[in-house]
């Protein structure tokens, strides 16, 4: 461990990227994919071998938004143990800021052709575009906005738990409590988010058209680029000394707490920046997928989020990015072949994961059984010695 | 029945009526053909029985002119016995016989005619077509006809059919009804009916009275009455009586009946309001209960709690269908059954999900969460495979169907009133086991201090394998309760868990009190919210107060006292 701060102190991000085996692991990939992928689609011709087909592109893309979801629940889960079962909401907040932008710039092309109100506002009658909707024409304004309003709503609402010390069941149920009134809320039609249909029927992002290849192949570029600098982010805050501070609330918490740390604020803090990486991967999401609706704020797609962490193991960080991926792409591939299957295989992964790998995937690997996973072993044994077999 | 409908359509497509008209003229239609059935011979009778002979003779006319004049005067008096005369002559049944030239009532049975005395309702005698000569009838003569038939109803011997031509007239407020009323008045027996009558006589007063002393008197009337109609008759008449200047004491009389009807309604409202709140809480109830004893003694949230409900709703399906040969539609003891059944099968799933998969997790609350999140999916898709997606129907046996209406529009269902019952009951059986029962206590020991309850010789494990099937089962029990009044489908339980998750939270750990006061609070605020910001903007508002009232009292409203540290 002191060898660790030796090195952060002399060469701060270098240092502890190449002691995070894993970490580099997965930033080359990142970088291979972001070149590779995007060649492959565009250069390569179609019929080729190495062709990569536009629908292979998009859901590539698709899945690297979910991996920096599940990498924003793993900083606070992994490393802080708040198990949020309310991350959708962040992701949908952040989906809805760019959605609104991608429907500002619809402009006169819907199907009113009216040059300021998006289609369902006119549908719906109204006159005038609502004070929120201001700004949206701007796309500068509108990633202030994704990474803004889910950093705020994180930072309000972890205000208030984190100071009167809800912790672990009831955090989780409470978070779980505010994506169901988001879900609610953003039913309804007076909301102005465009009720039950969400927003959709994009044309176009900065001047470009949201169906060429080149912009999707832009996107998911984009997208490699925003999971390898949260990565870092996230890999920055735990290997900090804030970040052994948040293991130690991790662990025990009262401890913390005596040994005259402030854990609302520690615990503050790394919510509200978890809130904020969902809302990016929600905000590169939406022009993906080319739909935001509030059913991305259903309490059981928040906690599939966690299910993604736990797969691939949590308190790693790149677990989780594995772990989005393997569930990903097994959802993808159980509801095209046997769509009856996918929840049996979704409920199975629940209970095997939390029975058999509590480590995830990685845990499994004997060669990624670092120190870090080796803290969060042991604090588990401990604990359940400690305490006989009871929280 | 069919007839009447079919009576109705054939009118000329010339006569103009509004709605409420053709429903009237339904009404009337309907009474009638009931008339046929029962005549009672008790009724007050306006004409002896050779005047309504003689006068239904002059219906024998060639001049429509005449013939609407004799209609209006048979239907102004008010003899029961005139209304299925009017109603067989719109029909084309009646007939005057060549014989003895009576007029008579004739249908068809095969080549046969059958006539019915018109005086006496009795049959008199057959013939074919050629010993009778019709009356006839022209498009003129229906619509007078239907007119007469309508007004004719307030004189019906049915009180069902008075009763709804009391309630046209309050609601149509046509001063011209007003001496029909009255006539109908002297001749009403029924006392509730009369109280109506004279009601909606009041209500025509005040609109047709034209004297100070008319218009108090029909106040006086009013304000004693508490209904929405009253209140929407009272405040008309503040509006016209200030627009025209009317005496200031009858505008004064008048805005002070207003105001205590109002006052009256809003009480009443507020009953309405509790009462639906309390048949909320109810179900919420019995969603929770089940849970809260999980989470009070193990320290986990069961995610697959709502399935427990829903395999109990599916167990009340599956009995039912399987009692079917056996039971005639409606009865009770499929329900009688399930009960214990979908407690059994509940309690059974929940007792081999805690053996398979939560013993292992203890200490690890929220990876135990997750394991019976996977267990929920699990249990939902199998119900799906088994059962097909689509909502399967419980009928409910004939005691639950139906409701108690008040006339100041609270509405009790029965249905409602058994669960809050079967909630109370199930509540005070949970609390009898905790209380007397060595299970109980066993169990209330684990909930408060885990270690020392093993010190002293309580198998831990057994008792959480104990305690998980209960809760199971209680859910079952809850699932049956439910099966009655939502759609039982693979995503019943869905729609349950976060709320029993909110009410568990709400109430604390460990203490049923704690989740009774929980769920019928939640049940309140929900309902009270509910006329002023609507249904979903009220379940939005609960949430955001819940998460707030957790920032106060983390750990719900009965926090388990002692000397527990978390970690």
């Amino acid at each position: 461990m002191t060898d660790y701060r030796q090195k952060y102190k002399m060469t701060p991000v270098v240092g502890w990227l190449l002691q995070d085996r894993g970490g580099m692991i997965l930033l080359l990939i990142l970088i291979a994919a972001a070149i590779l992928v995007p060649a492959g689609n565009l250069l390569v011709p179609e019929g080729s071998a190495l062709h990569v087909p536009t629908w292979m592109l998009s859901l590539l893309g698709k899945y690297l938004c979910y991996a920096l979801l599940a990498l924003s629940v793993d900083l606070i889960w992994g490393f802080c143990g708040i198990l949020s079962l309310g991350h959708g909401a962040f992701f949908a907040l952040g989906g809805y800021s760019m959605g609104m932008y991608l429907m500002r710039q619809i402009g006169d092309r819907g199907v009113y052709g009216d040059p300021i109100l998006p289609d369902f506002m006119v549908f719906l009658n109204w006159k005038e575009l609502p004070w929120y909707w201001y700004g949206f024409d701007m796309f500068w304004f509108a990633i202030v906005m994704a990474m803004f309003v889910p950093g705020l709503l994180a930072f309000v609402f972890g205000f208030l738990a984190f100071r009167s010390r809800v912790t672990g069941v009831y955090l989780s149920i409470i978070t779980q409590a505010m994506t169901y009134a988001l879900l609610l809320a953003f039913f309804r039609n007076d909301m102005g988010f465009g009720g039950n249909n969400g927003l959709t029927d994009f044309k176009d992002l900065l001047g470009f058209s949201l169906q060429s290849d080149g912009t999707r192949a832009g996107l998911f570029v984009a997208s490699c680029v925003f999971l390898g600098l949260c990565y870092i982010v996230a890999r920055g805050i735990t290997q900090s000394r804030l970040g052994k501070v948040l293991i130690a609330i991790r662990d025990a918490e009262s401890r913390v707490r005596f040994t005259g740390y402030r854990v609302e604020y520690y615990k503050l803090f790394v919510f509200t920046v978890s809130a904020v990486m969902a809302g990016i991967a929600g905000a590169l999401y939406v022009p993906q997928v080319g739909i935001i609706n509030p059913g991305e704020f259903a309490p059981a797609l928040s906690i599939e989020i966690v299910i993604w962490v736990a797969v691939g193991g949590r308190g790693t960080l790149y677990g989780a990015v594995l772990g989005a991926f393997i569930v990903n792409y097994a959802k993808t591939f159980f509801t095209g072949v046997m769509p009856d299957f996918w929840l049996f295989f979704l409920g199975g992964l629940f209970i095997a994961v939390t029975l058999f790998l509590p480590k995830g995937v990685i845990g499994a690997i004997p060669a990624f059984g670092s120190a870090d996973r080796q803290s969060l072993l042991t604090s588990w044994r401990k604990r359940r010695a400690d305490e006989g077999g009871k929280a | 029945m069919r007839k009447g409908i079919f009576s109705v359509l054939r009118r000329s497509p010339f006569a103009v009526c509004t709605a409420r008209n053709m429903a009237a003229r339904m009404m009337g239609v309907v009474a009638c053909v009931v008339m046929l059935a029962t005549v009672a011979p008790d009724m007050a009778q306006a004409f002896s029985d050779e005047e309504l002979r003689n006068i239904a003779e002059q219906l024998d006319d060639n001049s429509a002119t005449k013939k609407v004049a004799v209609i209006e005067k048979m239907a102004a008096d008010g003899d029961p016995r005139v209304a299925p005369i009017l109603k067989a002559m719109l029909d084309g049944d009646l007939y005057v016989r060549d014989s003895d030239e009576h007029v008579v009532i004739a249908t068809k049975k095969g080549k046969v005619f059958t006539h019915i005395d018109i005086v006496s309702g009795e049959v008199a005698g057959e013939s074919s077509s050629k010993e009778l000569s019709k009356i006839k009838v022209n498009n003129r003569l229906r619509g007078a006809l239907r007119d007469a038939l309508a007004t004719l109803n307030l004189f019906s011997p049915d009180i069902n059919v008075r009763t709804a031509a009391v309630e046209q007239i309050m609601d149509a407020r046509d001063p011209a009804m007003l001496p029909l009323l009255l006539r109908a008045i002297e001749r009403e027996e029924d006392e509730t009916l009369l109280a109506r009558m004279q009601l909606a006589e009041a209500t025509m007063a005040l609109a047709a009275g034209e004297t100070t002393d008319e218009r108090l008197a029909a106040i006086a009337v009013l304000a004693s009455e508490t209904t929405p109609q009253i209140r929407a008759v009272l405040s008309q008449f503040v509006a016209s009586a200030e627009a025209e200047g009317y005496q200031p004491e009858v505008v004064e009389a008048a805005k002070d009946a207003l105001s205590s009807v109002e006052r009256r309604l809003s009480t009443w409202q507020t009953v309405g309001d509790v009462y639906r709140g309390i048949s909320l809480g109810s179900v919420l109830l019995l969603a929770a209960v089940g849970l809260a004893i999980t989470f009070g003694v193990m320290g986990v949230i069961n995610m697959a709690h709502g399935e427990m409900i829903m395999i109990g709703a599916y167990t009340t399906f599956v009995v039912q269908q399987a009692l079917a040969p056996f039971l005639p539609s409606g009865s009770a003891w499929s329900l009688a059954i399930s009960v214990p059944a979908a407690f059994l099968v509940a309690g059974a799933v929940g007792v081999v999900i805690e053996r398979c998969v939560i013993r292992f997790l203890y200490g690890r609350p929220l990876e135990t969460l997750l394991a019976t999140w996977g267990v929920s999916l699990a249990l939902q898709q199998a119900i799906r495979s088994i059962f097909g997606a689509t909502n399967q129907q419980v009928t409910a046996p004939d005691f639950m169907s139906g409701a108690i209406e008040f006339s100041t529009g609270l509405v009790l269902t029965y249905n409602r009133l058994w669960i809050i019952l079967f909630s109370v009951i199930v509540v005070a059986g949970i609390a009898g086991v905790l209380r007397y029962t060595a299970f109980g206590l066993q169990m209330r020991a684990v909930t408060q201090n885990r270690r020392m309850a093993g010190s002293v010789g309580i198998r831990t494990g057994y008792v959480d394998a104990l305690t998980f099937g209960l809760g199971s089962g209680i859910a079952g029990i809850a699932g049956v309760a439910l099966s009655q009044i939502s759609n039982v489908s693979p995503n019943l339980g869905q729609t349950y868990i976060i709320d029993s998750f909110m009410v568990v939270v709400f109430g604390g750990v460990g203490n049923l009190w704690g989740t009774v006061l929980g769920a019928f609070s939640l049940g309140i605020v929900n309902k009270f919210l509910e006329p002023v910001a609507g249904a979903v903007l009220a379940k939005i508002f609960v949430l955001i107060a819940l998460i707030l009232f957790i920032q106060k009292r983390p750990k719900g409203l009965f926090a388990l006292k002692g000397r527990a540290v978390e970690a």
